[in-house]
């Protein structure tokens, strides 16, 4: 089920080779998409996968059903990305059915390009029992002028699960700023965890909030952030606990170095008496003690930080 | 000549005097013991000795090889062959066990792989190398990837705060057994400790109390202080006589 639009090999060739990917990856059947700016380059489907997409001026609208039962156990592949100049405006709207369950990893690459506005609008629905882990990786250039603006509104109904990643810590971040919603019904599980490493100029805006309604819903918010220069982050982590046995857990960890600032703004919003949500936020320097057994095994400061910063990132 | 000298080392921090007039030598290739009571200044002397930031402001000169290392910084002091293995060792979120390791022997003329020697320390390669070194592993798991990362490193001199402290009996022989390692290839091991069972594997021992030398020599002069259970000084850097008889 592979729907190439004619004479668009060698751009898709040209995006994947910026994320060290090539067509040949997906020879074993896997199931992948790659959208360059507003043109669907190629959307290969499995079974119980569908996608339908609709070229806009500045984007692309794209909406996709993973069918109730099916179970992908290869991860589907997208792959976002703008060679050139511009602005990507990408309106998603995602649909798990009862009991399906799908690992989508997601490439966004403006590895090239300098002047990027890349706004993502994402509606996700999971119905009972369905089973949704996004993992999005963003390759940036080094130059600073990219606009990252990913929003998502997620409804988790009864026992299902949302786990996403998001990752961007090769290339300058520019401007990121991630707006991200969830409701979670009864006995559903919602993770988000965010890694992030701005330099220079660069600003980092995260607001990450989850209304855990459905009684023994869980929710953990977790955003690592490395800031060094002039970058500045300020994070925005909110759970709502409004259902028996709701329970929660808000984790920010952030490293400033040089001049960076850096904020964690943890909102904790218990309104049941058996509900439970816990907050922990680490700001500082990098720790000394960390830096000095490096630095003791014959690593210079400089190398000893990365290390460290690589780890924070990583975990 | 020792591989370490200390000349009349004195640290003080906002007034109060931590180490006083310390001279002392450490033979190349030998284990010494560093005892005494809480608050003697033994951790301090290590973490003196390695550079640490806070403890650079001291009086009196180091010297390693002849040379002073007195301007150097940790790294440089690393790089020369120095570590150090602390009481408590750090944890770091996201940093393989291999990653750890390895990082140190690429700094130095050791040759053993990550296997070898997480091996030596008595911790199965294939449960712990892919593991971080953060708080999913003990204390004393912590303490004995720290050794299998100097032992990576072969340093000409390591400074070990309480080996010790926080691992059970099975893994006190492993680094024993490590200690042992490390003086056969040449290391040199400055041991701070507060066991009559880690003084025994030493060949030298010296005594500190509130700062101060009072006592060095072998082994078996010094066993006394556990026997006789030294009581710290009542008064600053003048050791209580009575409490050494």
């Amino acid at each position: 089920m592979s729907k190439q639009t004619p004479g668009t090999q060698s751009a898709i060739d040209r995006l994947l080779s910026t994320i060290n990917m090539h067509s040949h990856s997906f020879d074993d059947g896997t199931a992948h998409v790659e959208i360059h700016g507003n043109q669907v380059l190629n959307t290969t489907l499995v079974e119980g996968l569908k996608v339908e997409s609709q070229e806009t001026s500045s984007g692309v609208d794209v909406d996709i059903l993973v069918e109730a039962g099916t179970i992908i156990e290869q991860p589907v592949y997208f792959c976002f990305g703008m060679l050139e100049n511009g602005l990507q405006h990408i309106r998603m709207n995602v649909r798990f059915g009862t009991k399906a369950k799908a690992h989508f990893i997601s490439h966004c690459s403006f590895s090239n390009a300098t002047e990027v506005e890349h706004i993502m609008d994402a509606n996700i629905h999971l119905e009972p029992g369905a089973e949704y882990r996004y993992f999005e990786r963003h390759v940036h250039s080094m130059d600073s002028g990219i606009k990252v603006i990913p929003k998502a509104k997620v409804q988790l109904e009864e026992h299902s699960r949302f786990a996403t990643e998001f990752e961007l810590i090769k290339g300058r971040v520019g401007l990121i700023d991630i707006d991200y919603e969830a409701e979670c019904g009864p006995h559903s599980v919602l993770e988000l965890l965010s890694r992030i490493s701005g330099r220079q100029d660069d600003i980092i805006k995260i607001r990450e909030a989850g209304n855990l309604s459905g009684e023994y819903s869980r929710g953990v918010l977790t955003s690592n952030i490395a800031v060094r220069n002039q970058a500045q982050a300020v994070i925005y982590n909110e759970l709502t606990a409004t259902a028996e046995g709701a329970v929660g857990h808000v984790d920010c960890n952030e490293i400033v170095q040089d001049e960076a600032q850096a904020k964690a703004i943890p909102i904790v919003d218990v309104r049941h008496p058996k509900a439970h949500v816990t907050h922990e936020a680490a700001i500082g320097s990098v720790d000394s003690k960390q830096l000095q057994t490096l630095m003791s095994r014959g690593l210079s400061e400089d190398e000893a930080v990365e290390m460290i910063i690589q780890g924070l990132l990583r975990k | 000549m020792g591989i370490i000298e200390l000349k009349k080392v004195s640290l003080s921090f906002e007034e109060q005097q931590i180490l006083f007039e310390l001279s002392m030598d450490f033979w190349e290739g030998h284990i010494h013991a560093v005892v005494g009571p809480n608050g003697a200044g033994k951790s301090t002397l290590a973490h003196t000795i390695m550079g640490l930031p806070d403890y650079r402001s001291h009086t009196g000169d180091i010297l390693f090889e002849g040379k002073s290392i007195k301007e150097l910084s940790i790294d440089e002091r690393a790089k020369l062959g120095i570590t150090l293995a602390w009481q408590e060792p750090a944890r770091f979120n996201g940093i393989k066990v291999r990653e750890f390791i390895r990082r140190a022997g690429d700094k130095s003329s050791g040759t053993k792989s990550p296997e070898e020697v997480m091996n030596m320390v008595g911790l199965d390669p294939d449960r712990y190398l892919d593991r971080d070194v953060d708080t999913t592993l003990s204390g004393g798991e912590r303490k004995r990837i720290e050794l299998a990362s100097i032992v990576a490193m072969h340093p000409k001199v390591v400074l070990m705060d309480e080996p010790d402290s926080g691992v059970d009996i099975d893994a006190i022989q492993s680094i024993f057994h490590v200690l042992e390692w490390l003086k056969d290839h040449g290391t040199t091991v400055i041991m701070i400790t507060h066991s009559g069972e880690v003084l025994k594997h030493a060949d030298h021992a010296f005594l500190l109390c509130n700062g101060a030398l009072v006592d060095k020599g072998t082994v078996e002069q010094l066993s006394s202080y556990f026997e006789r259970k030294c009581v710290p000084c009542t008064h600053k850097n003048v050791p209580d006589e009575e409490a050494l008889l």
